[in-house]
């Protein structure tokens, strides 16, 4: 089965992102399919790779980068959510004048469309927030 | 439906909206949600009260990082994160109350 991921909320927050991960491994681990994972609003904050999280601590972000190496995943986030918290691709940088991206391994910035077409491609669409 | 409740009854209404306005199928606990199903709790009479409209499931490795696990109401089925692709998978539809 096809499986989509929402996730609407920063990491280190309350606990979606961490919630999001878990089942998306189970997913995995059960041999189903995940066509995308869709990062939104505050979301998008999973995806900066200057996160510098303690040693003994989960890092969320790499976390997900090596996730989607590991699976191939389709990990996108959303363009205007993260132009305005400032998660930076090479493209939004020449786009918008910024000296530095930021945006990591395994991420890829795009429109809601995308969201959209994770809904109608998808057998199953799971939201995770606060 | 899976209804998908990730905030305890404490904190906000989300629970309450679902048991209201939802048609009848699962509700899945998780994260904060997993309160509710502690016996002696505001949610566990609410989820009573909802009278077997909803089949309950709570997420124990939740149940657990909370130190609740030894604390769960009667007639609610714990599951892990298999189980929980497994509540996705079985239903056509979920909503997560946020």
């Amino acid at each position: 089965m096809k499986f989509s991921i929402l996730i609407n909320e920063g990491p280190y927050t309350h606990q979606a992102s961490d919630s999001a991960y878990q089942f998306a491994k189970s997913v995995l681990a059960k041999g189903h399919e995940i066509f995308r994972i869709f990062f939104y609003h505050d979301g998008v904050n999973n995806a900066t790779r200057l996160t510098t999280p303690p040693q003994d601590d989960r890092n969320i972000v790499n976390r997900w980068s090596k996730l989607a190496e590991e699976h191939k995943l389709d990990m996108v986030v959303c363009v205007a959510a993260a132009q305005r918290r400032g998660i930076v691709d090479e493209g939004e940088a020449k786009r918008n004048g910024k000296d530095a991206t930021n945006l990591a391994p395994g991420f890829r910035i795009s429109g809601l469309g995308q969201l959209i077409e994770a809904g109608i491609q998808a057998d199953r669409m799971v939201t995770f927030g606060d | 439906m899976l209804n998908i409740i990730n905030k305890s009854p404490l904190d906000r209404g989300s629970l309450d909206t679902c048991l209201q306005s939802a048609d009848a199928g699962a509700i899945l606990l998780i994260e904060d949600g997993v309160y509710a199903a502690t016996k002696g709790s505001a949610g566990e009479a609410k989820l009573k009260a909802a009278g077997g409209k909803f089949k309950i499931y709570a997420l124990g490795p939740d149940l657990e990082a909370r130190g609740i696990a030894d604390r769960v109401m009667d007639g609610v089925t714990l599951v892990d994160y298999g189980g929980f692709v497994d509540l996705v998978a079985e239903h056509k539809t979920s909503q997560s109350w946020l």
